[in-house]
């Protein structure tokens, strides 16, 4: 993975550096030691590690300002990181780059039930939102499977996705507002407790902009009462062509799951073996379908849902009896990530997002590669919404293997392009498709998206090296190609 | 004023492109409905494009649209009534409210303006449901932004950015949006009452009990004779509405569980009513029907909405030059104001201020709209940041130039 050559320059005054940070977050806030700085050099895309130069762990938004504003000036790079849970490589740190971590920022700082929002320190856990409110009966909706571990700033950061995003949205529908701190050092605010924006909406290109627009100092979120029952049903199907065709007649019908999932044989196999939860292996795919809202919609759904599948051919369905039969058909499918870390030394997580009604082709399509790059596969697959999860075995110790499950990645998110989907669903681009975005993106589309970079980052000091392949100095994509005074293409209809 | 209509998308890029070599700036146009919401553009050229209309691609088991962005919105309600679907957004007709007729709208200026309607408590607004679009720059560069999924984030959420720019950042020509189920049924919960902080607390007791609420307005005393609802007209109160939609049999549930106290004037209203009165609600003009007045729309934290309004009466020469009613739970502020002066600007604006918001002067002479900011003024830094992003796509500000913020010549 080639990223930004450091910059010798900021090497050689490292010394310096580290000591007018000190002056600005004291005490334990810097980090300078090489076996302390070890702890940062990757986060959960682990194939990719580098030691960062400095690590700096402020505590206040005033300090945030201050660094970066020193960092605008000494033209030093910056790399913030949450938790470190990202899948994509979004806060690898730079040899040259100060690694600012905000784990810090841990506090919530207002519970305003009146107007349905949390504020809370970007450091505060995806969970520890929900937990804030829970006693009062209330969560925040988007739940990734990292959720104990991630913070809400780095959800912020990646536009983070879960389970239940078809029907309550991703982080960019449920966050309110931020305050924010440019590469300048500038303190925004962008939205707050009212909804939408008076003019651009700058909260939503900041959402999912993976660390390259700003830092994140606060965060508003809209919290949501619990439904009053939530209920799943398990089906088995002896294909994936009816397990997909059912998803799609069941939103036909007009109905929206809490949560619709969709798994393969191959991770049947490995999360029954795991989690135990009473999954049948005797499928092809296996569809968890949770409906939840009000109790007596919830069950005449289920029944709906129900009629579908034996339709579509279903040789095994099983609606959950009880709460803990409902958490038993999750348990299995929550944990496929570590099933499938049991029985290979390695895997790579894809993410890619397809049409739904191509979902057959594609899993034909990801058998064949499968076969072509000697790898095992098995698809977990976040069926309402087309988000598809291949995890690609492999032993990291092996090069050749490593190199072959990458290749293996790159080909099926290629296909996911092919059949009018995109690269990344809810996991983002970071270093890990970095240099798959031109087949998503012509190189008008990605100029584009990096001169708004610039209006935010002119000198390309946030970040750089995370989702796009090439950065071009803003001078560069500024420059106007004027075309003479007079109006081209005369023929045009005018009237 | 030279009309400029483009019949194809590489016409339209050689159009923009052109314009930007000669600085001419361009008003962009698709229906002309929303002409008169934002500032008066003074463009050189009127760049028309309603030839880029009709639906390109519509699975509703993907749950995904993608039209040219001159299709009008009721082409699109037709297409998706077939499926029994909806944009969930519920965009407003604005054509009434500026004595047009109406129907007159499309479905890129539902986009550009980030309409939305009551239901926005519970299913967002259209940049919520704005997957991705294809368009022209205002370099003359065709180029794409988003996708045509329902989950993306690859590369920036350019389509969030597209939503509420008025046409300033590019032209759309083809756009994609997410659609959901249309409900079976809706039901209101009609609750009478006079006091607006007691209202918003009715609502917000609503919108924070597991009933799925879809709408949350209230309606004054002096606004409720305006509908065309009977019990709504004649109830000779203030009324908060609560609606419910889904099944039959869930609906008339959650009523149930949404029970009050037995001293207080409740009805139910079936679907059909319903269905009139948030038409009402949502497209402003039946409820404040003043074709004289200025109209405000202000989006405040729901429990401020109140203020807003009694900053606004404090300020007026006589406290029945506003009139107001209150959607989104009480976050959404519709306000009639005397169109003289500067119609109110100062003290709603201040009043926004103290609570964190924003307030678009959405209707109003021109004369007026030309000195009041209409949309919220930006402090220093992020209004800088607002030019550097718009000169990222349009350098020469040829598009729609001073339609959001008072723009010097070139």
């Amino acid at each position: 993975m080639k990223m930004p050559a450091p910059d010798e320059a900021v090497l050689s005054r490292r010394m310096q550096i580290v000591a007018d940070l000190r002056r600005i977050v004291p005490g334990e806030g810097v980090i300078d030691a090489e076996e302390e700085r070890r702890a940062y050099e990757c986060d959960a895309l682990s194939a990719y590690r580098q030691l960062p130069m400095v690590v700096v762990l402020p505590s206040t938004t005033a300090q945030v300002a201050a660094v970066l504003r020193y960092c605008h000036e000494n033209r030093v790079r910056v790399v913030p990181r949450g938790a470190g849970t990202s899948l994509s490589g979004g806060a690898l740190p730079l040899a040259d780059g100060v690694l600012l971590g905000m784990g810090k920022f841990n506090r919530i700082l207002d519970v305003d039930v009146a107007n349905r929002c949390v504020v809370a320190q970007p450091g505060v856990t995806n969970l520890g939102i929900t937990n804030a409110v829970q006693h009062l009966g209330y969560y925040y909706a988007p739940d990734p499977s990292s959720q104990i571990a991630c913070t809400i700033g780095g959800n912020v950061a990646e536009n983070s996705g879960g389970v239940h995003c078809l029907k309550y949205g991703l982080t960019t529908n449920n966050v309110l507002g931020v305050e924010f701190v440019t590469m300048e050092g500038e303190v925004l605010r962008l939205g707050g407790k009212h909804l939408d924006a008076g003019g651009y909406d700058m909260l939503g290109i900041v959402v999912g902009s993976e660390g390259l627009l700003g830092v994140v100092t606060e965060v508003t979120v809209r919290i949501l009462r619990k439904p009053e029952t939530a209920r799943a049903v398990l089906i088995g199907f002896p294909s994936s062509e009816a397990g997909g065709e059912c998803v799609a007649a069941v939103i036909g019908a007009g109905i929206i799951p809490g949560g619709m999932e969709m798994m393969d044989r191959p991770a049947i196999h490995a999360a029954e073996a795991f989690a135990k939860a009473g999954y049948p292996l005797d499928v092809e795919a296996l569809l968890i379908v949770e409906l939840d809202g009000p109790a007596g919609e919830v069950d005449e759904l289920i029944q709906a849902v129900e009629g579908i599948a034996r339709q579509h051919g279903a040789t095994h369905v099983r609606i959950s009896a009880s709460e803990e039969e409902r958490l038993l058909f999750w348990a299995g499918r929550k944990s496929a990530f570590p099933a499938i870390g049991r029985i290979s030394p390695d895997y790579l997580c894809m993410d890619g997002t397809i049409p739904r009604g191509r979902l057959s082709e594609v899993l034909r399509r990801i058998t064949q590669l499968s076969a072509e790059h000697r790898l095992r596969v098995a698809n977990v697959f976040h069926a309402g919404d087309g988000n598809l999860h291949p995890l690609i075995m492999f032993d990291a110790n092996d090069p050749d293997e490593l190199t072959r499950a990458e290749a293996f990645g790159a080909d099926i998110l290629r296909t996911c392009v092919e059949v009018g989907g995109v690269l990344t669903g809810e996991h983002g681009v970071g270093i890990e498709k970095r240099d798959l975005m031109d087949t998503m993106f012509d190189d008008t589309d990605l100029a584009l998206q990096l001169r708004l970079k610039c209006a935010f980052d002119a000198e390309g000091l946030l970040n750089p090296g995370k989702v796009f392949p090439v950065l071009h100095r803003c001078a560069e994509l500024g420059r106007v190609i004027v075309r003479g005074g007079k109006l081209r293409f005369a023929d045009l209809p005018r009237f | 004023m030279e009309t400029i209509r483009p019949a194809s998308v590489a016409d339209l890029a050689a159009a923009i492109a052109s314009a930007q070599g000669a600085g001419t700036t361009l008003a962009l146009t698709g229906g002309g409905s929303k002409r008169a919401l934002g500032r008066p553009v003074d463009a050189a050229a009127t760049l028309d494009l309603s030839a880029f209309s009709g639906i390109v691609d519509y699975q509703p088991s993907e749950l995904v649209l993608t039209a040219r962005a001159a299709t009008p919105m009721a082409e699109i309600a037709d297409a998706l009534a077939g499926a029994h679907q909806i944009l969930a957004f519920e965009p407003p007709d604005l054509g009434r409210l500026y004595g047009r007729k109406p129907g007159g709208g499309t479905l890129g200026g539902a986009l550009a303006a980030n309409l939305a309607g009551p239901r926005r408590v519970k299913s967002g607004a259209a940049r919520d449901h704005f997957l991705g679009f294809s368009g022209v720059s205002g370099r003359g560069e065709i180029f794409k932004g988003g996708a045509k999924v329902v989950k993306n984030v690859t590369g920036y959420d350019l389509p969030k950015l597209m939503a509420g720019s008025f046409g300033t950042l590019a032209a759309f020509d083809t756009v994609t949006v997410k659609v959901m189920p249309a409900p079976a049924e809706v039901l209101t919960i009609l609750i009478g009452g006079n006091d607006a902080h007691a209202a918003i607390r009715h609502l917000a007791w609503a919108l924070n009990s597991p009933c799925e609420v879809s709408g949350a307005a209230y309606l004054p005393a002096e606004l409720t004779c305006h509908s065309s609802v009977h019990l709504v007209r004649g109830c000779g109160t203030g009324v908060a509405a609560i609606r419910l939609e889904g099944t039959a049999n869930s609906v008339a549930a959650r009523a149930r569980a949404l029970a009050t106290d037995s001293s207080l004037w409740r009805y139910e209203l079936p679907s059909e009513l319903s269905r009139t009165l948030w038409a009402e609600i949502r497209d402003v003009v039946d409820i404040l029907p003043y074709p004289a007045s200025a109209v405000w729309r202000v989006s405040v934290p729901p429990t401020a909405g109140p203020d807003v309004v009694d900053a606004a009466r404090a300020a007026a020469a006589s406290a029945q030059d506003v009139a107001a009613y209150y959607d989104w739970g009480g976050g959404l502020v519709w306000l009639a104001t005397a169109p003289g002066g500067d119609s109110g600007a100062a003290a709603i604006r201040a009043a926004v201020a103290r609570c964190g918001g924003h307030a678009t002067l959405v209707r109003a002479p021109d004369a007026v709209r030309a000195l009041v900011p209409v949309f919220e003024p930006l402090a220093g830094p992020l209004a800088a940041l607002a030019a550097r992003v718009k000169a990222a796509f349009d350098p020469a500000r040829i598009l729609n130039r001073g339609r959001m913020v008072a723009e010097p010549g070139p």
